[in-house]
């Protein structure tokens, strides 16, 4: 093995894979052996076998769906917010120098520790866990954004200039073609955290969702159920990230080449 | 009247963190004439860039001012075009994107913008690489963009600022000869910093050289070789006589250079 020599495809799927398959005979082992106890953890064949039964009939598929449109909804509604915002943070110092302190302290503020609150607010409706996604995200996304958007090459900005660019068309033709893979890459990144809270917004007060599933299952013991719920959230999160990729691989052909 | 008015121009750069103020330019005056190509010869460190960034409007004068056409120069703008020593075209447009880049600005119709776009990749040899990204172009490539994307625009005055400073000879030999034969045609007033005497004789009407930092032009040696120019004139008696004149003249401010650092 050399530093930062890369590996055929074929090869680094096979390796990607092989960890799995480690993993998977590991917690086999581990559990098939009677090391551990099936109270505490189902072996794989167990947690398969809970998934399908979740699936066929506890309707399981209609919590996944829910999780997702609330995930969905509640990045949305951040992005929405945080895109514009973050942009003319980093294009233009006053703006940044109004909102950065305050969104730089809200950005620490534990979106988990808002649920009580937000039932308050909002009850335990739809409302409160798209709040919960969005105040977890949308902060994150605001600064980021800022940071990539004012580290601009300066040098483009000054080609721009002398080529007769105004302000607004520095922002509309520089700044932002020159930020926009950047900001893919942070959606990406924070869509992959408001999996997190959302799970969470389901724990408590909710009556639907992956997050309710396993919350159900820990009071009947059914460590298999609560398993294969982490691990169909795990998938989610994998697919949406190929996604995401495949997305930004397809708009952003000049950044790769 | 002079196209482009360089009057006791000269930038003092704050001291970073309570340091000394570093003094990059020491009042300076340039004429210009119109369809005039000055090249600027100077040490590194002498301010050539500082002093091109001046006439670009990237930079304000701390004293003096800067006239084109009669009219201050206040702040960047489409009538003075410039070609950066580092590639800066967009990376996320196209060759014939970038090109069109200040005709868009301009509010210029899509199918004119088209067929000027088209003849400028021709007369920079581009033709073929119209839908390249920048990423895919040499670097000889990227900067024959970069002045096609500047003179599209039809700037009153073209700033060049060691456009080819980061090439390799042979190419450096081909880019010089390639933007004469532009120049020839189109007779643009031009404004060329360079390090390399040979090249500031060659492409230059006139060679202005600066001082050692911190720099003023302190000489301006007119360049009487007939153009069209070949890359044969390089080896000319003329061209030898002019280049040992400049040598003398540089080297003195390369030995200030050495004792400074010293
Ligand atoms: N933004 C800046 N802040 C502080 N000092 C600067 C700045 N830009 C340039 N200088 C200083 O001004 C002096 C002249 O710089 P300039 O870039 O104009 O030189 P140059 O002749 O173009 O050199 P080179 O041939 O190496 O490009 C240098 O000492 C440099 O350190
Ligand atoms: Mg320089």
């Amino acid at each position: 093995m050399r530093p930062l020599v890369p590996i055929p495809g074929p090869r680094r799927v096979l390796l990607g894979i092989s960890f799995f398959v480690l993993f998977f005979a590991a917690w086999a082992a581990a559990t098939f052996s009677g090391l551990v106890s099936p109270t505490f953890l189902a072996d794989p064949v167990t947690m398969l076998m809970d998934g399908f039964t979740l699936i066929t009939r506890f309707g399981f598929l209609g919590d996944i769906g829910i999780t997702i449109w609330r995930v969905l909804g509640g990045f949305i509604l951040a992005a929405i917010v945080a895109v514009p915002l973050g942009i003319a943070m980093g294009a233009y110092k006053p703006v940044e120098a109004f909102f950065e302190p305050f969104v730089s302290f809200a950005r620490y503020l534990p979106a988990s520790a808002f649920v009580p609150l937000l039932i308050l607010w909002a009850g335990v409706g739809e409302v409160q866990k798209l709040l919960v996604i969005f105040i977890g995200s949308v902060f994150q996304i605001i600064l980021m954004i800022a940071v990539t958007v004012g580290a601009t090459r300066r040098d483009l900005v000054e080609a721009a200039v002398t080529l007769g660019a105004k302000p607004s068309g520095v922002v509309r033709r520089v700044l932002i073609p020159a930020a926009a893979p950047g900001i893919a890459e942070i959606l990406r990144l924070v869509l992959g955290w408001a999996w997190t809270y959302v799970i969470v917004a389901e724990l408590i007060g909710s009556s639907s969702g992956i997050g309710h599933m396993i919350i159900e299952s820990q009071t009947l013991m059914a460590t298999g159920q609560m398993i294969f719920g982490i691990i169909v959230i795990g998938m989610i999160g994998l697919v949406s990230d190929f996604l995401f990729k495949a997305i930004n691989r397809v708009m952003f052909p000049w950044s790769l080449a | 009247m002079s196209k482009l008015v360089v009057e006791q121009v000269s930038r003092i750069f704050p001291g970073v963190a309570g340091g000394e103020p570093t003094r990059a330019l020491e009042p300076t005056d340039l004429l210009v004439g119109d369809a005039d190509f000055v090249t600027i010869l100077g040490p590194s460190g002498c301010g050539k860039s500082t002093l091109l960034r001046i006439v670009g409007g990237l930079e304000t004068p701390t004293t003096g001012r800067v006239l084109l056409d009669g009219r201050p120069v206040t702040g960047p703008g489409a009538e003075r075009g410039m070609v950066f020593q580092s590639y800066t075209l967009f990376p996320w447009l196209t060759v014939a994107d970038n090109i069109a880049f200040g005709l868009v600005e301009k509010g210029m119709p899509a199918n004119e913008r088209r067929s000027i776009v088209e003849e400028w990749i021709g007369q920079v040899g581009l033709k073929g690489f119209a839908h390249h990204y920048p990423k895919m172009l040499s670097g000889g490539m990227q900067q024959r963009t970069a002045i096609a994307r500047a003179l599209a625009n039809e700037p009153k005055i073209l700033l060049l600022d060691e456009p080819f400073g980061a090439l390799d000879n042979q190419t450096r030999a081909l880019m010089q000869e390639l933007l004469l034969s532009v120049w020839e045609i189109h007779k643009k007033t031009v404004l060329f910093v360079t390090h390399d005497i040979e090249e500031a004789i060659f492409m230059g009407n006139r060679v202005a050289v600066m001082t050692a930092r911190p720099g003023r032009i302190k000489s301006v040696t007119p360049v009487d070789l007939p153009h069209p120019r070949h890359y044969t004139m390089k080896t000319s008696p003329e061209f030898s006589a002019l280049k040992a004149h400049l040598v003398e003249e540089i080297r003195a401010e390369s030995i200030k250079v050495a004792e400074q650092v010293a």
